[in-house]
């Protein structure tokens, strides 16, 4: 049994044993645009995954007001 | 990775600060840094009533909460911008602001687009033609307007927006690329009242937006996951990918790109130009400043609307 990865509605297999930034390196996702949580408890990015670990990741980037001129 | 301040295990890891800390302290950590921020911006003081712009989002929410545990007298603006799109955005940003609010005894106050001015954003987007056919620009243009009128009508000191260190790097990141040196000399933590403009603050502006989202979920904060649907797509959020790749290589480098520039732009780096500054009368209609001849741009969409209706 790997180790499950889900960012909103996909999921993304990766091996046990390496950390949680070589997991989300090895499928593309950017450690600074996300939070890792597992069980509940947010994990740090040098966490290493073990064997049947479901990390749920939160995508921390919003926005999108499309206007870039002026925030205000 | 252990907690900086007590051994613990840590809860979020900040590079750019090399700072490690647990939940505990984390949440303790962000409120000290925001009345800092507040304090160094001179953004506002303690008698001063606070309206908070909130969309239901983690910042906002956040900054709320951390305004509320300092104490500060705030209460809550949201607005009803009618986005439905299939997955009833507006009205469950709506919900988790009267949750919020209700929860900790606050005052949110709601202005409803449509019931106030007869048409939701993406209609009098449609109406106008304006953005390009997405309404991100009619919904700016609303929301200015609204937020500077009930803060002026209501008699606050000061709005304070949710803002965080990644939104104003995406600006700021924008205006460099277009040497939009207008906007360059106005971008800052504070910006000032005037005849007819409330003073507009945002203290999260030093925090990445990544702590924000981590303050939220330690404080067991509700807010809306979803992103806007007319977002998709947007430069700004473009220009933030982007900023996170780099900050990935080399940790700091948003901070210090915004902190620069603050620095720079003290130093009178960009001087105020004639664009900049342009010159303002009353609204005839409204009575809110506007550097159009005849109506502002506010109103002029809202008669578009109306001769449509």
């Amino acid at each position: 049994m790997a180790v499950k990865l889900i960012l909103r509605n996909k999921e993304y297999e990766v091996p046990a044993g390496i950390t949680l930034r070589a997991a989300l390196e090895k499928v593309g996702i950017l450690p600074e645009s996300v939070l890792a949580i597992r069980q509940g408890e947010m994990i740090l990015e040098d966490e290493i995954l073990k064997e049947g670990d479901v990390i749920k990741l939160v995508a921390v980037i919003s926005g999108g007001s499309g206007r870039i001129s002026a925030l205000f | 990775m252990k907690c900086k301040k007590c051994g613990a295990k840590a809860s979020i890891n900040m590079r750019q600060h090399k700072l490690a800390l647990c939940k505990e302290h984390y949440l303790a950590w962000a409120p000290e840094q925001t009345e800092r921020f507040i304090k160094k911006y001179r953004m506002f003081q303690r008698d001063e009533r606070i309206l908070v712009a909130v969309s239901g989002g983690k910042d906002s929410l956040s900054l709320w909460d951390i305004l509320y545990c300092l104490g500060y007298q705030a209460d809550g603006l949201y607005i009803g911008l009618g986005i439905d799109e299939g997955i009833g955005y507006s009205a469950e940003s709506q919900r988790l602001c009267q949750k919020f609010a209700e929860a900790r005894g606050l005052h949110l106050h709601i202005v409803d687009v449509a019931q106030e001015y007869g048409q939701p954003i993406p209609a009098l987007a449609q109406i106008s033609h304006r953005g390009r056919g997405r309404p991100c620009a009619v919904c700016g243009l609303t929301k200015r307007h609204i937020m500077n009128r009930v803060a002026r009508d209501l008699g606050y000191d000061v709005l304070a927006t949710g803002h965080n260190l990644d939104d104003e790097v995406a600006v700021l990141f924008g205006n460099t690329l277009h040497w939009a040196t207008s906007y360059l000399v106005r971008q800052g933590p504070v910006l000032h009242e005037g005849p007819g403009f409330v003073r507009k603050v945002k203290p999260l502006c030093r925090f990445y937006e990544r702590e924000m989202a981590a303050y939220a979920i330690l404080r067991g904060i509700e807010y809306i996951y979803d992103e806007c649907p007319f977002a998709e797509g947007a430069t700004s959020i473009y220009y933030k990918e982007l900023l996170n790749k780099l900050e990935n290589d080399k940790p700091g480098a948003k901070l210090t790109f915004y902190l620069r520039f603050l620095d720079a732009r003290e130093a009178g780096f960009f001087a105020p130009t004639a664009d900049s500054m342009p010159e303002l009368h009353p609204c005839p209609n409204c009575g809110q400043p506007t550097s159009n001849e005849g109506l502002c741009s506010f109103c002029r969409l809202i008669e578009k609307a109306q001769l449509h209706a």
